[in-house]
């Protein structure tokens, strides 16, 4: 087989089983098969959202991948997915076969919702805000492939540490939690003031209680966690939603567009941003193309509702964009 | 309500870098009945930023704090 020659013609014949069937280069990318620069090698790659893999499932992907890479090697994707390299594009509905067997999925490529990425989240890490692996999962289930005009990356952190990296996605989604001070169980400590890294507590020279600066904290929970006595406590959580980020040959930072939008609202946001996307973008531009073409007020007015007091004002997070 | 406290043990973790000053503490609750008070002094910054944290997480309770110049005083009580 040519190795341009998924450039020249979109299908090919080839000799499955001793019987002729047509192979779709372009189904093919949709479906996570990426040609190598090999002759007929190909990297298959898996469907693991949030990067969580059961060990049972491993070991079963493990031998097939042992199976089936001609060099016995596998790559661990900057998307948290685990790529199987050097299959040979013939051993495909083998392949398929053997992964649907263990109840295991192929990634996708392409303009696309692709498979949410996502750090470990509230259920193992102690600055977990959110549980971002479930998220991970719910649109994995709920989104996954939804055509669109470009790559379309969507990621979830647990907190505002950001491992997920959710300024530089499509759509991001960093955990959040509001900070609520009570006077009656504070003993004047200060470790709240000590614990905060952003200088949004400052400690009363005399009493030792804390004096509260909303607009320096960035919502990480830290004052929460280390206060002794229960005075500080999570008032709400939610995510702050990131808007248009990218990374590439030109990145993006993404914009800031609703602070405190629970979990129940995650689904509708991405339905409505991808419906805002689609009517309002171009074949083969990102989402933070877009908004720069149209006009981030412009997507804001039309998810008024969707993110209804959430939302952070048009004109400050036009101001984040520059 | 921690005047009458008396610890156990003091713990003088000055000096002593995260995670270690940490897992020191830990090590000396472990060793510790149920209800019985331990006394750590931590440096600022760091130290103090995450130690309590830890402390609070592991389920003891951290009974009374003390700011001395550079450092602070805990009143740690074993958990379960």
């Amino acid at each position: 087989m040519d190795r341009f020659i998924e450039d020249k013609t979109t299908r090919v014949e080839v000799s499955l089983d001793g019987e002729t069937k047509k192979l779709d280069f372009g189904e093919l990318k949709t479906g996570g098969f990426i040609k190598q620069r090999q002759r007929d090698l190909f990297t298959v790659r898996l469907r693991c959202p949030g990067g969580r893999v059961p060990t049972d499932k491993l070991i079963e992907i493990s031998k097939i991948a042992h199976k089936y890479s001609k060099k016995g090697v596998i790559h661990l994707s900057f998307r948290q997915s685990i790529e199987i390299l050097y299959v040979d594009y013939k051993d495909f509905p083998e392949l398929v076969k053997e992964l649907e067997a263990i109840g295991w999925k192929v990634a996708s490529c392409g303009p696309r919702v692709r498979v949410p990425t996502a750090c470990g989240g509230c259920e193992y890490n102690p600055n977990g805000l959110t549980d971002t692996q479930a998220l991970a999962k719910m649109v994995d289930e709920k989104f996954f492939g939804t055509p669109t005009h470009h790559k379309f990356k969507i990621s979830f952190s647990g907190c505002p540490i950001d491992c997920a990296r959710t300024r530089e996605m499509d759509l991001g989604f960093q955990g959040v939690v509001e900070p609520e001070w009570e006077e009656p169980p504070c003993t004047g400590c200060t470790i709240c003031a000590e614990a905060c890294k952003e200088g949004a507590i400052e400690s009363d020279p005399d009493t030792g209680k804390p004096i509260y600066y909303p607009d320096k904290c960035i919502y990480c929970g830290d004052c929460i966690r280390a206060c002794p006595t229960g005075a500080w406590r999570a008032k709400r959580y939610g995510h702050l939603v990131r808007i248009g980020g990218k990374h590439g040959r030109w990145p993006m930072e993404a914009v800031e567009v609703a602070l405190f939008v629970p979990d129940e609202k995650v689904p509708e946001v991405i339905e409505k941003t991808i419906e805002w996307y689609m009517a309002n973008g171009m074949r083969g531009e990102r989402i933070g193309k877009t908004l720069e073409r149209v006009g981030v007020e412009k997507y804001l007015e039309f998810m008024k509702d969707v993110f209804g007091d959430n939302v952070l004002e048009a004109k400050e997070a036009a101001c984040q964009q520059k | 309500m921690s005047a009458e406290v008396k610890p156990v043990d003091t713990l003088d973790l000055r000096g002593v870098l995260c995670p270690m000053n940490f897992v020191k503490t830990k090590l000396k609750l472990e060793s510790m009945q149920k209800g019985e008070v331990l006394e750590v002094i931590l440096d600022s910054g760091e130290p103090i930023q995450n130690v309590p944290k830890s402390i609070k997480e592991e389920g003891h309770k951290i009974i009374d704090v003390k700011k001395e110049d550079d450092h602070f005083r805990l009143l740690v009580e074993k958990g379960e």
